[in-house]
């Protein structure tokens, strides 16, 4: 079994050198694995018609200045601070000849990276699905728009405390017991909320109960992990928008393998590094001694 | 005379004699007008209006960073290879007091100062790139994400400043007359050595771990699992590669600050340093070849990547190892410098193309710093130059104390 963070942190405290660091109750609070009830959102490309009710709903949701209403899909849109969901036109064309539309924002990842790699908690995964941001907290190091394999966080850069912005899966909605603002506006039913292991289920329902009509992949469900967000599509996945070539693994996992060598460097290096200090001044005495003893002799 | 009158005049001549550099105030203030000088003046006259423009508008106002290029020039420059040119200290510090190599010991105190001056400016660069800086000690105190790998960067950068400052303390503490406080510290000195050189691997590694997470957007050829590894090798590479070109330097410009009565061994050194430059670039060229190999994408060598790894690998790596072996050879001091000169480019080369040059490398839209950003990170070059300066001038830093010749163990 590979050595995982939480050990990683029991041997170092062990080693004594990081005694003054808190507990690893930290790593579970901004990592929580996801309960079996965490949401997600199970998008149906197919369905969805390009009618952008779901930005418009997000922006009166975060209370977003409201979404430019001249959009002839020309040039695709990103999300941006005051902007946490866009829809685009897809770049193919479903086999009936009708455009196809695809809604992006933060995916929530179920191991997300940006919050592993945020040194000050301010990214945090919640059991429940969302991966909330704690303005609060953050000194904006910017790590998390570095890691994110999706491009969801946004910096307020022309502010002077900025703050990241991105999608936060409603999750004060979500405590009251209430979807998405996205997921509730949507009149076609491209976006079911439900429970993420439900709604794999749900889509592999659709994609094998219809055959020809759907590719044959979910989008999300082994991505970066997993997310939250779970797309198909009856045009190939890649004319979404959605980025190509994000891996299959966890992210946060790369990054362990570096950090489970910590405690082997702290606990090894200074025994090692003192035993070859007194070798060498073991030698340098004996040396002395030596040269002491001729002048002796002679 | 009162007795407080005494002292006040005992004041002004140490204020004279530690300050002034021995002069009169206005003797002093006219030492200053020098062309090195009027260089400096000119780059903080436009440096530090954009630094209060940094502060005073915010990192939109200077900056050319954006929502797909969230770290430019100031991280890249500043942060990660600021780190690693200021691994001669570490470097040096492990050779004499661990391995006993006593030659190196004359550039042990200039390289511990670069080092620590490297880090204080790396705090320096780190706080005009945040966006709320104020709040860099929540990581140790408030909310700190101790699954991340700037956490451990953080607390190794934080206690590795200390022990720089611990090291490079008996120096201080000589030009302050404070015999018995750095008696004290010459106790606990290897065991600060020990802990440096501990902080360093760790650190310096992990500046290479950012980029882990980041299989997809850095190129494969400077993309690999083992990021770490080459970041901490090429450190040592930078560390050996800094102390050859900075003593040159120093020993040309503080020429007067040397000890005639106690002439430094300057070939010995150097070639010793080349010598260990030599094999560390060795293998740290078929280290980073096996990053390649592992990534299998071979076929990548025939684009215009292929040629500008080509670059970094032969032209910065293989290219000053050879020089560096040519130089033992031939006893050549000029072609080490010159190696040194290159070791040190090639490591900032390698720091650009992962953070900078071959990030994002699929988007078509490339980062270019602004004017600003670029007079920035000169001013905090200069600044770190101008007190490295101050500090050479007056603590025993290039020869030692006469009232402590000999007595470094």
């Amino acid at each position: 079994m590979p050595v995982n963070r939480r050990q990683i942190l029991k041997l170092a405290a062990a080693a004594g050198a990081t005694a003054a660091l808190p507990g690893p109750g930290g790593a579970e609070a901004a990592l929580a694995r996801p309960s079996k009830d965490a949401r997600a959102v199970l998008v149906d490309i197919a369905n969805c018609v390009g009618c952008r009710s779901c930005e418009m709903a997000c922006s009166e949701a975060n209370r977003l200045p409201e979404p430019e209403s001249d959009v002839n899909f020309e040039t695709p849109r990103a999300t941006g601070p005051d902007r946490f969901t866009v829809v685009n036109r897809a770049t193919a064309k479903s086999a009936g000849g009708d455009e196809r539309f695809a809604k992006t924002q933060c995916m929530h990842c179920v191991e997300p990276a940006c919050a592993s790699g945020c040194v000050v908690r301010a990214l945090e995964k919640r059991a429940d699905g969302p991966v909330v941001y704690h303005a609060d907290r953050c000194l904006g190091c910017r790590y998390c728009m570095v890691a994110c394999p999706f491009g969801v966080p946004k910096y307020e850069y022309t502010k002077l405390a900025p703050i990241v912005r991105k999608c936060t899966f409603c999750a004060e909605r979500q405590a009251e017991g209430k979807p998405p603002a996205c997921a509730d506006a949507c009149p076609n039913g491209a976006l079911t909320f439900g429970k993420r292991a439900e709604l794999i289920e749900e889509a592999k329902k659709r994609i094998y109960g219809t055959p020809g009509k759907y590719v044959s992949e979910i989008y999300g469900e082994l991505e970066a992990g997993g997310t939250s967000w779970l797309y198909i599509s009856d045009v190939p996945l890649q004319t979404l928008g959605l980025p190509p070539g994000v891996s299959k693994t966890s992210y946060p996992e790369m990054a362990d393998r570096a950090l489970s060598a910590v405690p082997f460097v702290i606990t090894l290096w200074p025994p090692l590094l003192m035993g070859l200090w007194a070798m060498n001044k073991r030698k340098e005495e004996v040396a002395a001694a030596g040269k002491a003893g001729e002048g002796r002799h002679e | 005379m009162s007795e407080q009158a005494i002292a006040r005049q005992m004041n002004g001549s140490w204020v004279r004699d530690k300050i002034f550099l021995g002069l009169t105030p206005a003797e002093y203030l006219k030492s200053l007008v020098t062309p090195a000088n009027a260089v400096i003046a000119v780059i903080l006259a436009a440096g530090i209006p954009c630094l209060v423009l940094r502060f005073a508008k915010g990192l939109g106002a200077v900056s050319n960073l954006s929502q797909t290029w969230p770290w430019g020039l100031w991280v890249a420059f500043d942060v990660i290879s600021g780190v690693a040119l200021a691994a001669g200290g570490y470097t040096v510090a492990c050779a004499v007091y661990i391995f006993g190599q006593k030659t190196f010991r004359p550039v042990l105190r200039p390289a511990i100062l670069t080092g620590f001056l490297g880090y204080v400016f790396v705090l320096f660069g780190l706080i005009v790139d945040l966006g709320q800086p104020w709040r860099l000690p929540y990581q140790f105190f408030l909310t700190p994400g101790t699954t991340a790998v700037m956490y451990e960067v953080g607390w190794c950068v934080f206690l590795y400043l200390i022990v720089l400052g611990l090291e490079f303390a008996p120096a201080a503490l000589e030009w302050l007359g404070l015999a018995k406080l750095r008696r004290l510290l010459e106790m606990m000195s290897i065991g600060i050595i020990v802990l440096g050189v501990t902080l360093s691997t760790l650190h310096q590694s992990s500046l290479g771990a950012f980029f882990l997470m980041t299989p997809e957007k850095v190129h494969p050829f400077w993309y690999s699992p083992f990021l770490p590894i080459f970041f901490f090798i090429s450190s040592i590479s930078a560390g050996i590669g800094m102390v050859i070109v900075e003593s040159s330097l120093s020993h040309r410009a503080f020429h007067d600050r040397l000890d005639p009565k106690a002439p430094v061994d300057m070939t010995a050194i150097t070639l010793g340093l080349a010598k260990a430059g030599a094999l560390v670039l060795f293998a740290y060229f078929f280290i980073r070849l096996q990053g390649l190999a592992g990534s299998g994408r071979w076929d990548l060598l025939l684009t215009g990547w292929g040629a500008w790894y080509g670059v970094e690998m032969l032209g910065f790596i293989l290219l000053p190892s050879f020089l560096f072996l040519v130089s033992v050879r031939r006893e050549s001091v000029k072609l080490a410098r010159f190696a040194g000169a290159l070791t040190v480019l090639g490591v900032l080369l390698n720091r650009f193309n992962v953070s900078l040059f071959a990030y994002n490398w699929t988007l078509p839209k490339r980062y270019v710093p602004a004017a600003a950003e670029i007079l920035i990170s000169l001013t905090i070059v200069t600044l770190g130059v101008v007190v490295f300066r101050w500090i050479v001038n007056r603590m025993p830093v290039l020869a030692e104390h006469p009232d402590y010749r000999g007595s470094h163990e």
